[in-house]
């Protein structure tokens, strides 16, 4: 048997569950506890979309240092679900550890002799305690939660707190819950011996909060000025349409009238979704559907149509892995290439791509000013990792100062003034048209919104010369989007650096641990996290900067690569890939092993330490 | 193909309505489509019907799918906003639209291809929603812009221009609007003026999904003997229920009508349909009898035309979903962006 695993702070429990049975929550309080106590940690639920037994696992790393990527391997493994015993007994570190319902008695084949098994006889505990049967399960949960704080060392009031908050103000229900948690508590003291890993108090949170990116995306579309939503059921994006709805109920109802300043509907489908996007949109109100990738190849021919007639529909993607009946459980990076081309003839899109739930606020609100001021579909790429897991967050602020931005529209006022008024003409050079309102003016400023067979007055033309006209404009309006996106963020290496990385979305965690570990190897690179498409001059010139550039991205087809080499007109030799698309969340261990095996493979780029 | 503008030269004898307007200005560009199709007239029925109820063009949204039926709007309405959008998918363009404002009026004009094959399904869900809105497909049983190939509303043993038999059976639009719960449904023909007009006020006037078949023969794919979509053909199977004979406001009814010949709806807004009894039993307001007569009809192959069903009380998407009277669309900052404030009160619940 190898030495048990020690570690204060920095390590990892899996919780192997069966859906429904009110484990969620209680795993949620675990992880809360340990927030509680000053220490980071990075949650990740993981749910397979149609295996019998419906198992969930929630993986919790502890982490002192604030990495919020996955690590990988379990240290902990909290196993609940009969059904997946052996796959989850055989996923522990050797000297880790296996704590389990000792109630049944089980053969020593089960078990392996090089973890600490750890035996609670949860169920029997239960069926002493309560008469009825989902009472028992339900406190089960909190009872393994007790017992946990009790072998971790997790301050009880801290989630004796946490449930008091949950309960507040319905002592019938916090009772009872405390009561379990003081039950396993008090068990795994008397009862179970101690182990090696500790939850010690620390001051590594700080002020942030914790939250998912579904929900901080759909906060940002409250802040960002949205009223209509159109959506079609689909993980992972689902619990996107869901928080908006919440938020609205909250945020949005007129306190006069009770009367709603939103409408939220379920559409019969994506293309049904993204066409009432498109109708809202052209005429004034700020919409937006959530999608995943299957919705999203539905919605093709109407992101066409809203590019051409310059509609600043809204889309978040919250990408996940293959079609339908492929992995859509799954997190990916893969709709990269399929959103920023999508759809019929020459056609390109604005794509932004958040870090983590804060940016999911902050760019999912700006998503909207960016579409108003562009008059273009703009995405918001998401992925399952950050949209449907809670991670620690900068907490959100708003500037009560800013005006959304509703770009250029004509009003009446304008119209009557004599401003000059054409659909698609480019007056001020920046690619981007004035619009009017439906409805604005008695006499001036109506136009026929169609394909692109038109000219500069919106008036019906199939003449090459006005189509090419058109196209070149709206060029030059994708030069004016590389202004407006959000520039990449640059992370210089500590010592001058030949190659540099290129990374974005849910990377970005385990990127930034990846770049401490190389940097404890010796390698150093500079870092490029990107936030937009198209990209601006600061991502061009960085790869210029560079003689080598690793694209870490979460698909097989090196899809940002792509677009890099498309897009800014990169020699492919420059660009060398590093891919992960197994589904699960990319991890530092593995940018790490890539990135140093790849440097040892081509030529030596490693930077002399001086 | 480029845009020719009609001259707007206004002859100062012609008449005008309650907002000083002559039907010149309810016009459009001018039509290129084929001499004598059905759609012209349809749109020419529209520009009477708006400039009778006297609505303020602007306030008037037109928006289609893809055919030649959808490309109609841009021959009426010339001040109004209009939206050329994809094929089969006008309704979830209209109905995004009509949620951010729903101060304006809105028209949706399809083709039977448009609406009853591609776009079947969207279709049916415009209408379930209740989106406030006037539907008019233009019927013609063929695809006219893709060069005639039979449509879905085709009917079964139906010949095209070149002998060939539809086997398909058809769908009936008219059937599937009853039954997905439009508010106002009815049929009419492009060749009957008379008709028409007043159904397509009345539906302008209606609160909620309301949905006009009209027959419209397309004189190049499908006008011919052995089509049950031709002039001759809908001229002598046409089988009106009713006639809807004038639309007016609030105003009495004055004119005389022997007893029990006559109803006078009236509708959410105050608009008051009269109605004369053509077939003395149909009642225009039993949805359930109105699909089992037109079935029996139908199986008769006549094709029934008139007011065939309305809901004078009817809701609307917006009343479904409660928004707030202002149109969404002008909402500002103050309605709509909860402020910092709010946002550190949740900060402080997700720790
Ligand atoms: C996605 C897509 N598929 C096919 C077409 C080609 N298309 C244009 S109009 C049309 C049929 C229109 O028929 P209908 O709605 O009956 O209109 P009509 O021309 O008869 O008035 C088709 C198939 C298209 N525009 N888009
Ligand atoms: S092809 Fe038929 S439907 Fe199209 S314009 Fe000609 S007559 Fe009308
Ligand atoms: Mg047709």
């Amino acid at each position: 048997m190898p030495q048990p695993i020690a570690s204060t702070n920095d390590f990892v429990v899996k919780f192997a569950n069966v859906n429904g049975s009110g484990s969620a929550s209680a795993n949620l309080l675990f992880a809360k506890s340990i927030l509680r106590m000053g220490v980071p940690v990075a949650t990740r639920n993981i749910f397979p979309s149609n295996i019998q037994g419906l198992p969930t696992w929630y993986e919790v790393r502890v982490s002192a240092a604030g990495h919020l990527g996955r690590r990988g391997g379990v240290d902990l493994m909290v196993a609940m679900n009969p059904q997946t015993w052996a796959q989850d007994i055989a996923s522990i570190d050797p000297g880790g550890y296996l704590f389990y319902d000792s109630t049944k008695p089980m053969p020593p084949s089960k078990f392996r002799d090089d973890i600490t098994v750890i035996g609670m006889p949860l169920t029997e505990i239960c069926n002493k305690a309560y008469a009825d049967p989902r009472q028992r399960q339900l406190f089960k949960n909190i009872i393994y939660i007790g017992a946990l704080a009790a072998l971790l060392g997790i301050d009880a009031a801290a989630i004796e707190q946490l449930i008091g908050e949950q309960y507040k103000g319905k002592e019938k229900l916090f009772g009872p819950n405390r009561d379990a948690l003081h039950m396993g508590h008090d068990y795994a003291t008397q009862r179970l011996k101690p182990i090696s890993l500790k939850v010690a108090r620390a001051d590594a949170v700080g002020d942030r909060v914790f939250i998912d990116g579904n929900s901080a995306a759909a906060l940002g579309a409250v802040y960002g000025g949205a009223t209509v939503a159109a959506w079609y059921p689909i993980t992972p994006s689902t619990s996107m349409a869901e928080a908006f709805q919440r938020y609205c109920r909250r945020y949005r109802v007129d306190p006069a009238t009770r009367k709603n300043r939103y409408a939220i509907i379920q559409g019969e489908d994506e293309l049904a979704s993204v066409g009432i996007v498109i109708g809202a949109a052209w005429n004034g109100a700020r919409a937006f559907t959530c999608t995943s990738g299957p919705g999203l190849s539905l919605m093709q021919e109407f992101l066409g149509l809203a590019y051409f007639a310059e509609i600043p529909a809204v889309l978040f993607d919250v990408q996940r892995a293959g079609p339908s009946t492929g992995m859509p459980t799954r997190t990916q990076q893969a709709d990269i290439l399929a959103a920023a081309y999508a759809s019929h003839g020459d056609t390109k899109h604005v794509l932004l791509f958040p870090e983590d739930p804060y940016e999911c606020f902050e760019l999912g609100a700006l998503a909207f000013d960016l579409a108003d001021r562009l008059q273009t579909p703009v995405f918001v790429m998401l992925d399952l990792d950050i949209g449907m897991n809670e991670w620690l967050t900068k907490p959100f602020q708003w500037d009560d100062g800013h005006r959304l931005d509703r770009g250029k529209v004509m009003t009446a006022a304008d119209l009557d003034a004599g401003k000059e008024f054409g659909r698609y003409l480019d007056v001020d050079g920046d690619g981007i048209p004035y619009r009017t309102y439906p409805g604005t003016h008695p006499s001036k400023g109506a136009y026929f919104t169609r394909g692109t067979s038109r000219d500069r007055y919106a008036r019906y033309t199939e003449e090459g010369a006005a189509y090419v006209d058109n196209m070149q404009r709206l060029l030059r309006k994708f030069e004016t989007a590389k202004k407006l996106v959000p520039a990449a963020v640059r992370t210089p290496a500590k010592q001058p650096a030949k190659a540099g990385v290129i990374y974005f979305g849910s990377t970005a965690a385990a990127m930034r641990e990846s770049l401490a570990a190389l940097e404890g190897q010796g390698i150093h690179l500079d870092a490029l996290r990107l936030r937009g498409f198209p990209f601006g001059t600061e991502v061009i010139e960085f790869i210029a900067a560079h003689e080598q550039v690793f694209v870490v991205e979460q698909n097989r087809d090196a899809q940002l690569r792509t677009l890099l080499m498309t897009e800014g007109g990169i020699d492919p030799a420059k660009l060398v890939p590093v891919l992960h698309y197994d589904g699960t969340p990319i991890t530092g261990r593995f940018i790490t092993g890539a990135i140093s095996s790849l440097l040892r493979a081509v030529k030596p780029l490693r930077e002399v330490a001086s | 193909m480029t845009y020719l503008a009609k001259p707007k030269l206004h002859h100062p004898a012609l008449p005008k309505n309650k907002l000083g307007f002559t039907r010149r200005d309810y016009e459009g560009a001018v039509s290129t489509l084929c001499a004598g199709c059905g759609h012209d007239s349809i749109s020419a029925a529209i520009i009477q019907a708006c400039f009778e109820l006297a609505l303020p063009p602007h306030r008037i949204a037109k928006l289609s799918g893809i055919g030649c039926s959808s490309k109609t709007p841009t021959y009426f309405l010339g001040v109004s906003h209009g939206f050329n959008s994809v094929h089969g998918r006008m309704p979830s363009v209209l109905t995004g639209a009509n949620l951010a404002n729903r101060d304006l009026i809105y028209l949706g004009v399809s083709g039977d291809g448009d609406s009853a094959s591609i776009g079947l399904g969207q279709f049916a869900h415009v209408l379930r929603r209740g989106v406030n809105m006037v539907y008019i497909v233009e019927n013609n049983g063929v695809y006219g812009l893709t060069k005639g190939q039979f449509s879905a509303t085709s009917d079964k043993g139906s010949k095209s221009k070149r002998g060939v038999q539809n086997m398909d059976a058809p769908i009936d639009m008219i059937g599937m609007a009853l039954q997905l719960g439009a508010t106002f449904v009815a049929r009419s023909f492009s060749g009957d003026k008379a008709q028409l007009v007043p159904l397509v006020m009345a539906a302008l006037h209606h609160h909620g999904a309301a949905f006009i078949d009209v027959i419209s023969p397309c004189v190049a794919f499908n006008n011919h003997v052995g089509s049950t979509k031709s002039f001759d053909y809908v001229r002598e199977h046409n089988d009106a229920v009713n006639r809807l004979d004038v639309i007016e406001g609030r105003a009495e009814i004055t004119a005389d009508y022997a007893p029990g010949t006559v109803e006078s709806v009236v509708q959410h807004d105050g608009s008051v349909l009269r109605l004369r009894k053509i077939h003395a039993d149909y009642d225009p307001h039993d949805r359930i009898s109105a699909m089992a007569f037109l079935q029996e009809r139908q199986a008769a192959g006549e094709i029934v035309t008139g007011l065939l069903y309305v809901d004078p009380e009817a809701h609307d998407l917006h009343d479904h979903v409660e928004t707030v009277e202002k149109p969404l669309n002008e909402l500002g900052e103050a309605e709509l962006i909860p402020g910092n404030e709010a946002l550190q009160k949740l900060n402080a619940s997700l720790r």
